[in-house]
C-alpha cells in the first residue's frame, strides 16, 4: 500500500480540525462534524479495506471487531487497537488504542476540554461497518488528551441485518 | 450498487434490476443446492453478507459472464468468449486496484451512483488488453 510520511498526515488532520472549530465556534458541533466526516470516509475506506485484505466475510461481530482493530488500524494507521471488555451478549467492546497517531504533537487547551479531538475515527468505523450491514453505535469514552491513561472507543452492535431484497416484485 | 461493462449494450434501468435479481437468486439456489452445507437453507431464506455461496460465472454457447460480488455489495460483471478460463483474480484485481484506486477515491464519486471517468475507463480497457481480451 501508498505509504505517506505519518507527520504531514498528523499535521493536515490538525489544521481541519483547528479549521472546524473556526467554523462552528462550538465544540459540540465539532465533534458532530468529525463523526460525519469519519461517517463519509468510512463508507468509501470500507472497499479499499476489503478489496486490498480480500476480506470475504466475517462471521460474527466480534470477528468484525478484531478485523477493525488488528487489520483495519494497521492498514490506515499504523497502528493497532485491542478488544476488550466485551459484554455478555456479545454485542458491545471496547477498542483500546495505547498509539494514535492523530494525537502526536497535541495538547487541548483549557477552552476546548469537551472536544472529541479523534471524534472522526468513530464516524470512519460506523461508515464502514454500516456497509457491511452492521450498524453500531461508536464513541470515544477514554482520551489521553483528556487527560486519561488510554483512548478507548466503545463500540455497540445495533443491528445486524440479512441482506433484503430491495426491490418490490411489482416494480 | 451494480458496475457494469456495457460495452456493447446500454442498459437501461430495468435491465439493472433484472440483473439484480438474476445475481441474487443465482447466490440463492446455488446456496439451497449446496451439498456440503449441513444446515440445508430454505431456498430464498435470508443470508448474511458472505454467507452461502458466491457464484462465480455462467456460460452460454455464445458468451461466458464473470461475476464478482465484494461484501460491500459491489458487483463486478465481465462478459467474455466462452472460451475463456477464470477471471476471478482479474475481477479482484480490478475491483483492488483500478475500482478502488480510481473511483472510490475521486471525489466526484458518490457512492451508490453512475459514474462515467475517464482514467477508470482508460485503464480498464488498457489491462483488459494486456489480458488480450480487447483488440
Amino acid at each position: 500500500m501508498e505509504t505517506i510520511s505519518a507527520e504531514i498526515f498528523t499535521l493536515t488532520y490538525g489544521s481541519m480540525v483547528r479549521q472546524l472549530i473556526a467554523d462552528y465556534e462550538d465544540v459540540e458541533e465539532v465533534n458532530k462534524q468529525l463523526d460525519k466526516m469519519g461517517f463519509s470516509i468510512g463508507q468509501r475506506l470500507i472497499d479499499e479495506f476489503l478489496a486490498k485484505s480480500k476480506t470475504q466475510r466475517c462471521s460474527d461481530f466480534r470477528e468484525a471487531a478484531e478485523k477493525v482493530a488488528k487489520v483495519g488500524f494497521r492498514m490506515f494507521l499504523n497502528t493497532t487497537a485491542a478488544v476488550t471488555n466485551w459484554n455478555a451478549e456479545g454485542t458491545e467492546c471496547s477498542l483500546i488504542l495505547e498509539d494514535n497517531p492523530l494525537t502526536d504533537f497535541v495538547e487541548l487547551p483549557e477552552a476546548l476540554s469537551q472536544l472529541k479531538y479523534s471524534n472522526l475515527l468513530c464516524g470512519v468505523i460506523r461508515g464502514a461497518l454500516e456497509m457491511v450491514n452492521m450498524d453500531v453505535e461508536c464513541t470515544f469514552v477514554r482520551d489521553v488528551l483528556q487527560g486519561d491513561d488510554v483512548y478507548e472507543m466503545r463500540l455497540k452492535l445495533l443491528s445486524s441485518s440479512p441482506e433484503t431484497y430491495p426491490f418490490k416484485d411489482d416494480d | 450498487m451494480a458496475m457494469l461493462s456495457g460495452w456493447h449494450r446500454r442498459m437501461c434501468e430495468e435491465d439493472f434490476k433484472l440483473m439484480f435479481g438474476l445475481f441474487w437468486s443465482m447466490r440463492a439456489l446455488a446456496t439451497a443446492l449446496d451439498p456440503k452445507n449441513p444446515t440445508k437453507q430454505q431456498m430464498g431464506a435470508p443470508m448474511r453478507i458472505g454467507d452461502g455461496c458466491s457464484f462465480n460465472s455462467f456460460r452460454t454457447s455464445s458468451y461466458k459472464l464473470h461475476f464478482l460480488e465484494s461484501p460491500s455489495g459491489l458487483k463486478f460483471v465481465l462478459t467474455t468468449d466462452p472460451s475463456v478460463g477464470s477471471m476471478s483474480e482479474q475481477l479482484q484485481y480490478i475491483y483492488a486496484s483500478l475500482f478502488v484506486e480510481l473511483v472510490v477515491k475521486n471525489p466526484l464519486y458518490t457512492p451508490g451512483e453512475p459514474f462515467l471517468f475517464e482514467p477508470f475507463s482508460a485503464a480498464l480497457n488498457k489491462y483488459m488488453r494486456t489480458l488480450g481480451l480487447l483488440s
